[in-house]
């Protein structure tokens, strides 16, 4: 046997006091760990005093009498008939098993469980030789993870059904039917759809054949841009109760904007629409919004309006009205910059891809119209939109 | 071909023989037939699946409506007999998947010629004078055994499993060998251990053979003897073994049984 390199005669019987101590039966039942060795059918047929001191068993109830699943708790042995078992007769080992044993007083210890089955000289399963370790601490740790864990899913969930709920309410899922008019509306969240998007777009009536539009965009994406245009939304309304010219309603969204120091800008193109006879007669200013594009029946489609101020910047915005008349077979498209900005393999969606996609359905509903261009713009994406999508159609329909 | 690849469908045996299907139980694979399965390729039309959610079944596939009750996995059984054109079958079925069996039996009777229930429960919870062995503490305690080990099982540990019995068996077994998805095995431990089939046992018309193990702490002698009783003209065989799992613990004895119950001589 080697000796040790020490050099006074104390550490040296001490050293050899050490390695008579650690003869193979102390090994076996003074080893910091528990021992079980069983038949192949769980039957015990040695365990070790570590194991026994743990739980409170005396060796005579347990070996030859009692099968290591019994030992469990009720979830444990099923486990071990379910997976424990079938591993050791498949591949013979077993390794890092979470379970618990029950002590002769009813208390669990959790541990973890290492496990190999001997065979015969034939190849015949012999004996099963288990090591537990006490896991009490580490078991706790992870439950503590466990819980973390599906916190975590559960607050994610939240998010995700709140930033539903806010979406649903900035959009009106369908325009309302504004008599003389078609009007078609779509919108897509950008990624899963569980993002609240900043693309707003609203239908509403001030008096009886007067009514607006506004689409828009306020910048960011988020809670707090979900917030903003909320609140941007109910601005343009009462502000167009209040005044008759478009950019007055853009103007107010501005100062409101500019006011309370939102540090947020936006984007918005505003309609005030009044009937007249077959057709409609609109007023429309644009704060720095992609400009609207006016298809004329049978025409080629055009951008139409001044593209001005983005708004939520300057005090003193620069908004100009545009005068309109739409006549029967004329129709209006407002887009956000999702649209445009779409990328796919041939670059950037454009504005000329836009116009083109848009005379190509002149046979087309308002709705249809819409629903369609979004489908266009998402496949160019390869089906997948980078920034949300809001589009609004409205067409004067023929007699 | 579609629901082949999405149960990992293996065939072997007799192309034109009478087709006897193997349904693994709760908790492993198809491989838990190894030791059985191939004794009939001589006679028989040998089809083994991997459950859905188990093994190397398509766990994208894996709906969890569908899979909310025992008969979405029904619907899979009938499925592969209808895909793979499978008619006069033995059926052999092990723990839920017995369950499973019945349902699917008592709905297209025409497709079993037999069933071999291995190791079956219809109820393991304990129910008034019915005793299942179990209550829902012990459930309870059995799907945090699951959250605890698959949580020791995540990412890093996962393709630790030491070195098998022999390089035979190695070759065979995948990393899969009774290893899920712990959402999955999570719902399916529900659905396992929380059905009551005891209304349908009453259902099946196919001549079936119970098996049940003299020692099974899961499904204990009682349990089979209920089963037994209450499908009508069923044969019952009491195998001398420990364990859930007969053909893991006595496939000797397991074979002979269905042999046995198969050529139509005594059983038992």
């Amino acid at each position: 046997m080697t000796q040790p390199s020490v050099g006074d005669e104390a550490a040296r019987l001490a050293f050899e006091d050490a390695l008579r101590a650690n003869d193979p039966v102390d090994l076996f039942d003074r080893a910091p760990c528990g021992y079980v060795t069983t038949l192949p059918d769980g039957l015990i047929v040695a365990v070790n005093q570590t194991f026994l001191t743990w739980t409170g068993h005396a060796r005579g109830d347990l070996v030859g009498v009692r099968r290591f699943p019994e030992l469990l708790n009720p979830g444990g042995r099923i486990y071990y008939d379910t997976h424990i078992a079938p591993m050791l007769a498949m591949q013979g080992s077993v390794r890092e098993i979470a379970v618990e044993v029950v002590r002769a007083d009813q208390g669990r210890i959790p541990v973890l469980v290492n496990a190999v089955m001997e065979t015969d000289a034939a190849g015949r399963p012999a004996l099963v030789r288990a090591a537990l370790f006490g896991a009490t601490e580490r078991r706790s740790y992870e439950r503590e993870l466990l819980r973390a864990t599906e916190a975590a899913r559960a607050a994610e969930a939240r998010a995700v059904a709140l930033a539903r709920t806010l979406q649903g309410t900035l959009i009106p899922p369908v325009p309302p039917e504004v008599p003389g008019l078609d009007v078609g509306a779509a919108y897509r969240p950008s990624g899963d759809g569980d993002e609240v998007g900043g693309d707003f777009y609203d239908v509403f009536q001030v008096a009886h054949d007067d009514w607006a539009v506004v689409i828009g965009d306020v910048a960011g994406k988020g809670v707090e841009a979900a917030v903003v245009t909320a609140l941007a939304r109910y601005t343009l309304r009462g502000a167009a109760v209040r005044s008759t010219a478009a950019s007055e309603a853009l103007a107010a969204l501005n100062g409101f904007l500019v006011s309370e120091h939102v540090e947020r800008f936006c984007t918005a193109v505003f309609l005030r629409m009044r009937r007249r006879g077959g057709g409609w007669g609109v007023s429309l200013a644009c704060g720095g919004h992609l400009l609207p594009l006016l298809r004329r029946h049978g025409r080629a489609a055009v951008p139409v309006g001044a593209p001005g101020s983005l708004l939520g910047v300057l005090t003193e915005p620069d908004l100009v009205d545009v005068e309109l008349q739409l006549a029967p077979g004329d129709c209006l498209l407002l887009v956000t910059d999702g649209v445009t900005e779409a990328r796919g393999g041939a670059g950037f969606f454009g504005e000329d891809r836009l116009a083109r996609a848009f005379d190509r359905r002149a046979g087309l509903g308002a709705a249809a119209l819409a629903a369609d261009l979004v489908a266009e713009v998402v496949d160019f994406q390869a089906g997948r939109a980078r920034d949300d999508i809001a589009v609004v159609v409205l067409a004067v329909p023929t007699p | 071909m579609e629901v082949e690849r999405r149960h990992n469908v293996r065939i072997s045996g007799q192309p034109g023989g009478q087709p006897m299907l193997f349904a693994h139980g709760f908790g492993c694979d198809q491989h838990m037939w190894r030791h059985v399965a191939p004794h009939f390729e001589r006679t028989h039309r040998v089809v083994l699946f991997d459950l859905m959610g188990a093994g190397g079944s398509d766990l994208a596939a894996y709906d969890p409506a569908r899979y909310s009750g025992l008969d979405g996995y029904a619907d899979d059984l009938l499925e592969i007999c209808d895909e793979l054109g499978l008619t006069d079958v033995v059926l052999v079925a092990h723990s839920v998947s017995a369950m499973t069996a019945v349902l699917a039996a008592a709905r297209r009777p025409g497709c079993f010629a037999h069933l071999v229930l291995v190791s079956p429960s219809p109820r393991y919870i304990d129910d008034g004078d019915y005793r299942g062995g179990f209550n829902e503490s012990d459930i309870a305690e059995l799907l945090d055994s699951l959250d605890s080990n698959y949580l020791g099982w995540s990412a890093a540990m996962a393709p630790v499993i030491a070195g098998p019995a022999s390089p035979e068996v190695a070759a065979e077994l995948t990393d899969s060998f009774c290893r899920a998805d712990p959402e999955i095995a999570r719902r399916f431990a529900r659905v396992t251990f929380l059905s009551d089939s005891r209304p349908d046992l009453g259902r099946v018309t196919t001549p079936t053979l119970v098996l049940q193990c003299r020692h099974d702490a899961i499904a204990p002698v009682g349990v089979g003897e209920y089963v037994a009783a209450a499908i009508p003209g069923s044969r019952y065989v009491l195998l001398d073994t420990t364990g859930h799992c007969p053909h893991l613990s006595d496939p000797a004895a397991t074979v002979a049984a269905i042999d046995a119950y198969l050529s139509g001589a005594p059983v038992g």
